[in-house]
Parts: C-alpha cells; structure tokens; sequence
C-alpha cells in the first residue's frame, strides 16, 4: 500500500516545509527556554563545584552566601581548620557589582580568596590564559565571559586591577562571570564608604562623649580606626580529607562551633530549589503555553489541510478505503509536520538561538529526545480534531444531489 | 438475466418519520445485465440520487431487494456485514466529476482500489496500466491529475472505477461536463468496457445528447422506476 500522506506531503511540500519551519520556530523557543532553565542549573552547580569545598560554613540561621547575605568573622577559619576531618579552609567574599573597565561595565560577581595555591578552596580550579593572582593587592582573575582580556585594568570600588588571569565556566548561580581578586581588597569593597561619608562617621565618632574622652587619649583613634575595617568575611570553604564524610565533619562543626554548615547536596538543593526556583517555575510556565500554542496550531492547520480534502476523503471512503487508512493520512501528516517542526526548531535552538542569548543556554540531548516525544504526542494529539472531522464525512458527499 | 448483473426489485426509501417523512423512493424496479449500459433519466428531485446512493450501499433503503450477480445485497435489510468492501470489490463508481485523488499520479489514482483490497503495489499497478492502455491514456500514466484535460480525466476515472472488475458500475452524469463529441466518446468507452468485462453499467444522466446510446432506458419520477426501450445508436 502506498503512504496517502507522503504523497500528499511531496504533492504540496511547499506549503509543508513553510508551515513547519514555522513552527519550527517556537518549537526553537520552546527548546530555548529549557536550555535556558538547564543553564541556570549548570551555572549553580559550577559555582558549587569551581569553589573546591566540601562544606560550606556560613552565619548561623542563614542560607549563605548565595541566597541569603552571611558575615562571620574572618578569623573562624582557624578554629574549623582545628575541627576532625578537615583538611583545608579558606575565607570567602562573595559581592555581586558593576566592574567598570574604560568606558563600559559589567555585572560580575567578585569574589575574595585567601592567598594560597591552586587548590586552595575558592579559587579557579584552572586558567585559559595568564596565570593564578601572587600579590596581596590589585591582582585580579577573571572569568573569559566577562570580557576582560589579560592586562586589562578594572576598577571596583576606588581601586584599580590588573587582570593577570583568566578562566572559563566560573559564574554566579545568576550566570553573571566571576572576577577574583585578594580577599583583603574583597573585603575592604564590601563595605567601603565614599569620603564624605567617612568624614562624616569620624565627625559623629568625635562629636560622641564616650568614644572622645581627654582623659583616655588614644580611644578615638582607637575607635575609628576599628569602624574603617571589615573583619567580615561571607563564609568558610572546608575541604574534608578523605577519611572523614562530609555529613561527619559538618555535624561536629556544627555542634561546637554554633554556625550553619551546608553540604554539597544541602548547598545544591538551596540553589537549585530556592534560588533559582521562581526562574524554574516561569521557564516551566512558558514552555507550558508555547506547548499549547504549538499544539493549537498543528490542530489548526491540519483541520485546514483537512477540510481541504472533503471530497477526497468521501471519494476515498465511497471507494472502499477504511477509516483506519484516512485516520493514518491525518496522523501521519502531522506526524510529518511536527518532525519538520523539530528539525526546523533543533537546528534554531542550536545554532542561532544558544550562541546569540546573553544566558547559558544548555541543550541537554535527553531534553531534545524529550521534546521529540513531546512533539510527536502534541501532533498526534493535535491531529484528533481532523480526524474526528475526517471520520464524519458522508461518503455518499462524493456522488451528487 | 436472473441471476447476474444487478436485480432491484420493489426498493423503497423513506426520509424521516411522521408527519415529515418523505418517500424519495416508492417502487424501484431494476435489472441490468452483464454487459449493459442502461440510462437512468429523471428531473431534478425524482429520486435519482437517492436510489444510486442505495444501490451504491451508500444509505440504507427502507424495503425491497437487491442482487449483485447471485449476491443478497439488501432483503428487507442489508445482507452484506462489511458495505465498504462490498463498495471497493463489487461497485464501481463514476462521478459528475472526475474526482481523482489530486496528490497520485495516474497509475495510483487507478491502482489505488486494488491496494486498498490488498493486492500488491505491482500487481495493482500492472491491473492499473492495462486499463489505461485500454482507454487510450496509457501516455499519461506518470501524470498527476492536474496535468490531464477533462476528458482524460474522465477516462481514468473510468478507469478506476473499472479497476477491480466490479459487476456493477455506477455513473453519476459521467458526461455533464464534456461536449458531445467528448461525452460520446465516453458512452462508447463504457459500452465497450461493459462487454470486455462483463459488467453492468448505469448511468444517471440529464443529457440529451447521449440518450439515443441507450438501448434501454430508465425514467424515474416521484421515486417510481419506468422502463422505456432507447435507440441504441452508434453502438450497434
């Protein structure tokens, strides 16, 4: 038996291959979106796994230092490093800005880490060009999606940076790229004020009886000298030796250090199930309507297509053709449309649409077998509409009166 | 003639009930032999339609009897489980208007019925070229539809309808769109078509110029059937 459908397609592929690549379009959107949501994904996990730390020691009662703002004193690390099963820590900053360099700015997350070596919890597991930061001051790595190439100077705050490294894959869990410098200077930008308000502060300092006595000389500078530093730092990264668990170390931090100390798995579950949830929830909304979309206009133009062939198909079922034989030569044909529709949309996600988003996009090919699935069940579905209708004709419209 | 071609007797056809009812049909009676090409002639209303759409099991009379060769179609009701394969294997139809399918080539448009009935492409490809080079358009066989003038498509449409070597055809105004040099020509391809294979051929026709073909011809009017002798010209 020869396919009434693709007879039929190769009669008018014309009009076929144009209405697919329509609707190959949103199909491109649709699988955006999802690479969108999986991005985001990829991008909370990387700065999970670039950070080197097992465990993640933060302000007690907080969800830092990515969700929820998180100061202890940067001085914790020793008594944590003093802990059972740990085998390295590090202070961390995390401050999310607008890095100017020349004439242009970036969103950025600047990120403070302890002098060290590679390895060392926090910093860029590897570079692409350039080389790990050495002094203590105005050095900076930085992510290559940022922009910044080596030699660059940044300003972040009053200070300026020399851009001596530069890595790949290091971004917030918001996409933005990572900019590393010193945790001194990270620190010192957190909370540094411009000049007038620091005039200001030293002015009500002086102004203050308690902090200005003339019979304890030495106490106002004392004074202000304490409120012009940050002893803050966001959180401690701990790595745990390989005898000890995580969940093991964690809890004895924990319990006598009296701070909050989040996993891998805890840390995952905070970015990926509250940070980024409300995003995940949108994502998912759109890629519920433009599935609806999609299916409402397969169901439409293959009612059209359809009701273009009434006679036809009263002449065909007058001649003795079953319905399971017209029901093919919808199904199939919108079987048909939806695969061109996918090829058109694989091929727009892919190549046209991931390059040119300012986001990651991440097109995960389980998603694309998904999303086949998906194309084939809204086709089938959507062709129940011109079958039903199909199945009504009158075989007897094929003979006149 | 018992016994083979097409046998109606007393077939009745009742639209609706109570006070609405219609009877499109009254008293139909029919027979065609093998080989034959009978008219059937009335105005519009007559019942024309209604009674090829009965014998073409296409709606359900409401009494009577018909026959396909020794075949029970229909005694009071139909006797046949599955009409659509009676209509693909037992009746072939011609229409007003060619009516083949826009997307096949010729060769498929004829081949079609016998791939429905199950018969291999080849095989139903080759039963489709013998028709076509019988009715002279044989040249055209790898054209689509569009390609063909009105009267080659009329002949493939006779082709198909043909095909599957049914013992009855049904021609529905085969002939209203054509001159009459063309609607002539038609006429002598079914009678030559009804004597090569045995089939019996009516055709419900308006026009004028082909009456004079018919040997025999039957008037329907207010859904009673007339049987009237007919010229019988050209084709003696």
């Amino acid at each position: 038996m020869i396919s009434l459908a693709g007879r039929d397609i190769m009669h008018a592929w014309g009009k076929f291959v144009f209405t697919g690549v329509g609707l190959g379009l949103l199909i491109g959107i649709t699988l955006s979106m999802a690479g969108i949501y999986r991005g985001m994904v990829d991008d909370a996990k990387a700065l999970l796994d670039n950070s080197g730390a097992d465990l993640w020691v933060v302000q007690q009662d907080t969800l830092g230092p990515y969700a929820e703002p998180s100061s202890i004193y940067d001085d914790v690390w020793r008594g944590v490093r003093g802990m059972p099963g740990v085998a390295r820590t590090a202070n961390v900053t995390y401050l999310t800005m607008q890095v100017r360099q020349g004439g242009r700015d970036v969103r950025t997350m600047v990120t403070g880490i302890t002098a060290g070596e590679p390895g060392t919890p926090g910093w860029p597991p590897y570079l692409v060009a350039g080389r790990q930061m050495t002094r203590g001051h105005y050095e900076a790595v930085a992510d290559i999606a940022s922009g910044f190439k080596l030699g660059d100077h940044l300003q972040i705050r009053r200070n300026h940076y020399t851009v001596v490294g530069l890595t790949r894959r290091m971004v917030s869990s918001g996409g933005d790229p990572m900019i590393f410098i010193p945790l001194k200077d990270a620190q010192e930008a957190q909370f540094l004020k411009d000049n007038d308000a620091i005039r200001q502060q030293r002015l009500r300092t002086a102004a203050n009886p308690a902090f200005n006595r003339p019979q304890v000389p030495g106490l106002l500078d004392a004074v202000i000298a304490s409120q012009s530093i940050n002893p803050y730092v966001n959180a401690v990264l701990v790595q745990v030796d390989s005898n000890h668990s995580a969940e093991e170390v964690a809890e004895s931090i924990r319990r006598w250090k009296r701070l909050t100390v989040y996993t891998r798995d805890q840390m995952e579950e905070i970015l990926v199930g509250k940070l980024i949830a409300t995003s995940a929830r949108q994502i998912f909304m759109f890629l519920v309507i433009l599935s609806v979309v999609s299916a409402a206009i397969v169901a439409f133009i293959i009612y059209t297509l359809t009701l273009g062939k009434i006679r036809e198909i009263a002449v065909l079922k007058l001649i003795g053709t079953r319905n399971r034989t017209i029901v093919a030569l919808i199904m199939q044909q919108s079987i048909a449309l939806g695969l061109i529709g996918f090829v058109v949309g694989k091929i727009t996600a892919t190549l046209l649409m991931a390059p040119i988003f300012p986001k990651y996009v991440l097109l995960e090919p389980l998603d694309s077998v998904m999303a086949f699935v998906a194309v084939v069940v809204i086709c089938i579905l959507a062709s129940i509409i011109a079958i039903r209708a199909a199945l009504k004709i009158d075989p007897a419209e094929a003979i006149g009166g | 003639m018992a016994g083979k071609g097409i046998h109606i007797e007393g077939l009745k056809k009742r639209y609706g009930s109570g006070d609405t009812a219609v009877d499109a049909l009254i008293g139909v009676d029919m027979q065609v032999a093998p080989g034959e090409v009978v008219g059937l002639v009335g105005p519009s209303g007559s019942g024309k339609s209604t009674l090829l759409k009965c014998l073409g099991a296409v709606i359900e009379p409401t009494a009577g009897r018909m026959t396909l060769g020794d075949l029970v179609i229909y005694d009071g009701g139909w006797k046949v489980k599955d009409l659509r394969a009676l209509r693909r294997d037992k009746i072939g139809f011609i229409f007003q208007a060619p009516y083949l399918i826009p997307f096949l080539d010729v060769t498929d448009n004829v081949a079609l019925l016998p791939m429905l009935a199950g018969k291999p492409n080849a095989e139903s490809r080759k039963l489709a070229m013998e028709l076509l080079q019988a009715l002279d358009v044989e040249p055209r066989a790898k054209a689509m539809p569009s390609q063909l003038s009105g009267g080659e498509q009329q002949r493939v449409a006779i082709a198909r309808g043909l095909v599957n070597r049914p013992p009855v055809i049904l021609a529905d105004e085969p002939t209203a769109p054509l001159d009459s040099e063309r609607a002539l020509a038609v006429i002598r391809i079914l009678n030559d078509m009804a004597r090569k294979f045995e089939t019996a051929i009516i055709v419900v026709t308006h026009d004028e110029k082909i009456m004079p073909t018919f040997k025999r011809i039957y008037h329907i009017r207010d859904g009673v059937t007339y049987e009237e002798a007919g010229e019988g010209r050209e084709f003696e």
